[in-house]
This record gives C-alpha cells, sequence and structure tokens, in this order.
C-alpha cells in the first residue's frame, strides 16, 4: 500500500518544486523593488520635478502626472545655479572638502607611523587614548569648540570648519594598519641606503598603501562634503562661506521658493557624492566608514 | 631601558598635529563644556566679557523643573523606538540581499544610496514627501486608507511628525546596517542553513532559529550604535521641524542646542548640563544594552 501511494509521490514532488522555487524567487524579487521604491523614490520624484519645464504652469503636486514630466528641460538647473549664485556655494563645499581630505590624510598618516612602527616609550597608552575618542560622549563638544575657535579667530571662517574635524581615531586606525602590513625589510633597506624617516613615510610607506589612503580619503570627502551641523553652527555669522548641504536648506527657506530650482539645486549637490559612491561602492560595501561621521 | 632618543623624539614629533588637535577640540572641550555644567555662563555674563560662574548643582535644579528639559529627554528616550525597528529591518533586508541573485548588487548598492545623501538634501526631499498635497497623503487616499478632505501634513501635526521624523532616520539608517549585517552573514556556515532547511523549517523559522542567534555579536554592535546615535538625535530634527509642532519632536540635544545658540537669552552652562544628563542617559543605556545581550546569551549556554 505504502509503495503504490509513495509511487506517484515522486514525481508529484518533481513537478511541484520548480514552480515553488520559481514562486519564491519571484516574491524575493517583488520584496526586493518593494525596499527598493522606500530607498530611492524620493530622489526620483526630486528628478522629476528638477526636470520639469515650469513654463507649463504645472505644480509639483499634481499627481501622477507631476512623476512623469512630459516636457524635459535643464532649465532649472541653470536658473538656480545663475539666480541664487549657487557657484558661490559649490567653490565653499570644494575648499571646505578639499582642506578637509588632505588634512586628515596628512594629520593621520604622521601619526599612524609612529604607532605601527616605532618603539617609543608612551605608545601603548597614546594608542589607546586615540581608541578612547570613539566612546567618549562628544555629541555636546560642538559648544565649547565654538568658543574655542571664537578665541582663536576662526569661526565664521572654513579652517575654522576644518580644523576641529581633521584628527580623528578612524583614520589613525586606518592607516596605522596598513602600514602594519608593510614588510620590514623594505624600511630596512632604506634606511641602510641613508634616507630619513620622513622620506621613508611618503615614498615607500604611502605609495604602498594607497587603497588604504584613497578609501580615508573617500570616506572623508563624502562625510564632509554631506555635513550640514557643524558647518551650519560655525558659518552662521557668514552666510556667503557655507557650503551647498547649509545653502541648500537656505534655499529652501526663501520667501520666493520654487521648488523645481530647489530639486535642480539639491540634485547640483547630490551628484559629486552619488558618482564617487558608484566609483567606489565595494568599499562603501566593506562597512568601514560608520566610525568617520 | 632599550628605547632609542632619536625613535621617540621622531615620533612624538610624527604625533604632535594629531595630539594637539584632539587635546584641543576633543579633549579639551569635555572638560570644559563639563565645567560648564556646574556653572553660571549665560548671554549677559558673556557680553559683559565675565567668565563662567560656579554655582554647584543651581543647573540641574534648573533642568529638572524645567518641562522643556524633561520633554525633550522623554522624546529622546521615545526615539529609541527607532532601534528595534532599525535593527530588524535592517537583517531582514541583508538576509534578503545575501543571496546571490542576477541584479542583486544593484540593489545593494542602491539601498546604500541614502545612507551618503546628506540630511539637509534629505530633508527637502521628505518635506515633499510628508507634505499635505505630497506623495504619501496622495498614495493613502489612493488607496482609500485616507479621505481626501482629512488630509494633513505629517510635519506640522502634533501625533505623526515625531515618526515622520523618525521615518527619515530609519530610511538613512538601514542601508548602512544592512552591510554590517551582511558582512556577519558571510560568516554563518551556509551547512547550517542547509540543514534546517532540510530539518522542513520554513524561511521564518531560519530567521529566528538559525540567523538571528548566530547574529548575536553583530546585533549586539550594531544595536548599541543605533541606540546611541538615536538617543543623540538632532539634525534630522533641527532640519525637519526645529523641535516643533508643539515640541512633539524636541529632543535632548536641539535642547542643549536651542540653549546655547537660539534666542537672546543664550546660556552654556544650563545647556551643558544638559549634555551631561544625555551623556548620563548614554552610558546607562549602553551598560543596559551589554547587560540584556549578556543575559540573552547567558539564557542560551
Amino acid at each position: 500500500m505504502s509503495a503504490v501511494t509513495a509511487r506517484p509521490a515522486r514525481p508529484a514532488v518533481q513537478t511541484r518544486r520548480p514552480p515553488k522555487r520559481l514562486l519564491s524567487t519571484v516574491l524575493r524579487y517583488a520584496l526586493l523593488i518593494g525596499v527598493l521604491l522606500f530607498a530611492v523614490f524620493p530622489f526620483l520624484w526630486t528628478l522629476a520635478i528638477a526636470l520639469t519645464d515650469k513654463t507649463a504652469g504645472t505644480s509639483i503636486y499634481n499627481f501622477p502626472a507631476s512623476l512623469f514630466p512630459k516636457q524635459v528641460t535643464l532649465h532649472n538647473f541653470g536658473e538656480v545655479y545663475r539666480t541664487f549664485g549657487l557657484g558661490r556655494y559649490v567653490w565653499n563645499s570644494l575648499s571646505i572638502t578639499a582642506m578637509t581630505v588632505v588634512g586628515t590624510l596628512v594629520v593621520s598618516a604622521l601619526a599612524a607611523y609612529p604607532l605601527a612602527r616605532f618603539r617609543f616609550p608612551g605608545r601603548n597608552l597614546i594608542f589607546s587614548v586615540i581608541v578612547l575618542t570613539l566612546v567618549l560622549p562628544t555629541e555636546t563638544n560642538f559648544l565649547a569648540n565654538t568658543l574655542t575657535l571664537q578665541k582663536l579667530h576662526l569661526l565664521g571662517t572654513h579652517l575654522g570648519v576644518v580644523i576641529p574635524t581633521i584628527a580623528g581615531a578612524f583614520g589613525i586606525f586606518l592607516m596605522r594598519q596598513a602600514f602594519l602590513s608593510v614588510p620590514s625589510a623594505l624600511l630596512e633597506a632604506a634606511r641602510l641606503d641613508g634616507a630619513g624617516e620622513l622620506t621613508i613615510l611618503t615614498r615607500i610607506m604611502l605609495p604602498l598603501t594607497r587603497p588604504s589612503l584613497a578609501a580615508l580619503g573617500i570616506f572623508t570627502l563624502v562625510g564632509t562634503w554631506n555635513a550640514y551641523f557643524w558647518p551650519m553652527l560655525v558659518l552662521s555669522a557668514a552666510p556667503d562661506k557655507v557650503p551647498l548641504s547649509v545653502a541648500v536648506l537656505k534655499l529652501k527657506g526663501q520667501f520666493n521658493y520654487d521648488p523645481f530650482n530647489i530639486a535642480a539645486g539639491s540634485l547640483i549637490m547630490m551628484l559629486p557624492v552619488l558618482l564617487v559612491f558608484l566609483a567606489a561602492q565595494r568599499l562603501f560595501m566593506r562597512g568601514l566608514e560608520g566610525a568617520v561621521k | 631601558m632599550r628605547f632609542s632618543w632619536r625613535d621617540t623624539l621622531m615620533s612624538y614629533a610624527f604625533l604632535a598635529p594629531a595630539l594637539l588637535l584632539l587635546l584641543a577640540f576633543t579633549f579639551y572641550p569635555l572638560a570644559y563644556g563639563t565645567y560648564l555644567g556646574f556653572t553660571e555662563y549665560t548671554g549677559a555674563r558673556f557680553a559683559q566679557g565675565l567668565g563662567p560662574k560656579w554655582i554647584g548643582l543651581e543647573n540641574f535644579r534648573t533642568l529638572l523643573a524645567d518641562p522643556l528639559f524633561l520633554t525633550s529627554l522623554g522624546n529622546s528616550v521615545k526615539y529609541l523606538l527607532v532601534v528595534p525597528a532599525l535593527q530588524l529591518a535592517s537583517l531582514a533586508v541583508a538576509v534578503l540581499v545575501s543571496r546571490e541573485l542576477p541584479g542583486i548588487a544593484l540593489f545593494r548598492a542602491a539601498y546604500y544610496v541614502p545612507v551618503v545623501t546628506s540630511i539637509s538634501l534629505a530633508a527637502v526631499m521628505w518635506e515633499w514627501v510628508y507634505n499635505r498635497e505630497g506623495t504619501l497623503n496622495w498614495a493613502l487616499s489612493a488607496l482609500h486608507l485616507l479621505p481626501r478632505g482629512e488630509a494633513f501634513g505629517w510635519l506640522n501635526n502634533e501625533a505623526t511628525a515625531f515618526f515622520a521624523v523618525m521615518l527619515v532616520t530609519f530610511w538613512r539608517g538601514f542601508g548602512y546596517y544592512m552591510v554590517l549585517y551582511l558582512a556577519g552573514l558571510q560568516n554563518i556556515p551556509a551547512e547550517l542553513e542547509e540543514a534546517a532547511r532540510l530539518d522542513g523549517a520554513t524561511p521564518w523559522q531560519r530567521f529566528w532559529r538559525v540567523t538571528v542567534p548566530l547574529m548575536k555579536p553583530t546585533i549586539l554592535l550594531c544595536t548599541l550604535l543605533s541606540t546611541i546615535a538615536a538617543l543623540r538625535v538632532l539634525e534630522e530634527v533641527l532640519v525637519l521641524t526645529g523641535g516643533g509642532p508643539l515640541n512633539s519632536t524636541y529632543t535632548a540635544l536641539m535642547y542643549v542646542y536651542a540653549k546655547a545658540f537660539q534666542g537672546f537669552n543664550f546660556d552654556y552652562g544650563l545647556a551643558s548640563a544638559a549634555g551631561l544628563v544625555v551623556a548620563l542617559v548614554a552610558l546607562g543605556l549602553a551598560l543596559v544594552n551589554f547587560r540584556l545581550f549578556h543575559e540573552a546569551e547567558g539564557g542560551d549556554a
């Protein structure tokens, strides 16, 4: 009896399985697309608004038409750039970001080299103190730091935004790990040839650890370009010096607020970061950069 | 000892910039901020060029008597609701994208884009979504969940603003934790998953009985990170609601910021004291977090 019932059951399982697997794949993709919509919908709508030809007198809330603009134009990008003087803010963002990236790389590499390669009294203590900064409650440091910047006459300057942010445990730690992996024989050979430590650092260590430098540079770049609170605070009395991230919100606060221009301005701000992210996706997918923020 | 003078000098010379900067902008503000919490340092004193004056615990008494501070502290604690939602969703999404299906890299990358989006840009975009005439209300009324006449702005409504702000935190966070969980998932042996499947476990059971227990260390780390971040929430509030409507989204760090930098009668002493309270609460929560996970670990063993 059991043999009789078992036999037809077998082919039944085989024919049932593929559709079941197909169903689960379809379900998986349905979920994937659902999450995708949640993640990127705001961008798509903003893009649609930015590309809309507003001379037709349309509203951004005219659904579903506003999601699929009929007449596409790049006019809004040019207009927001001209009327709002966006070039100035692009320059401010570039200046702050470039200084922060260079500063972070230099300070981190300099500090990481002895921590990785020299024996000196206090090394472990210093390393612990640097790692300690990761867990300290630094969230209200902005208060005392603005007072310090004021005393240094750096409040309202790009340097004032940059300097307090360039020394960080993440960068030092990342570079130290990279330096540890360089073979000692190379350093010994260079020392025998009479090379100074600074030469060894710039000619041997840095070229050999380029991937780590690039990673640190990219994380710092994205973090700095996007930063809102700190530059807003330091530059609150110097509205002409604010970066794009702060300017975009100012754009929104204006009376004659034109959503098409705001959308275009926002995308101008997003574009560089998006390109960097797409080019260096793998780096971000390793989940390293959290500590940078 | 065996330390060479040359190496020592060289090392400290190389370390000097980093150490000086950390001292000036990480350790000094921490110490000075703590000190300020016990002083009177108001706009009036500041304008006269006077320094802070020691007043002991007076600021803390003022804080405890200030309903706005209590509200803001309560809101910050309430903001922790985002943590379990964010962690469970991120882990689930990580499981979802862990299978190598065609095009999966594209999905992973797209989920990460909100993480590299500036909060100011997020504010611009989400305000349109949350607008009275925005996409959220349009979608809800299209699904007949919200009658047209009853549409409201999600950020202007006392009952919804808090959760609307929270959703933006969620949106900017899930891709980041997804990546951390994805790294953790790669350490789970495929045989375990396969064995559970052969034993007839449903995907739901496999998630709760295999994935979650094995991912405990990663979950602990991510929960800790997002608990601290949630308690420190400030930027989202600042750009989306400014603490309103009716202080329903006013968080503790918003209080610190507002006391120190908004209005004419700013008060660095009171702001610093409020910051100290936030730091203490964060420390307490971190300990609770460890304890909870430790107990859960012990219970399993």
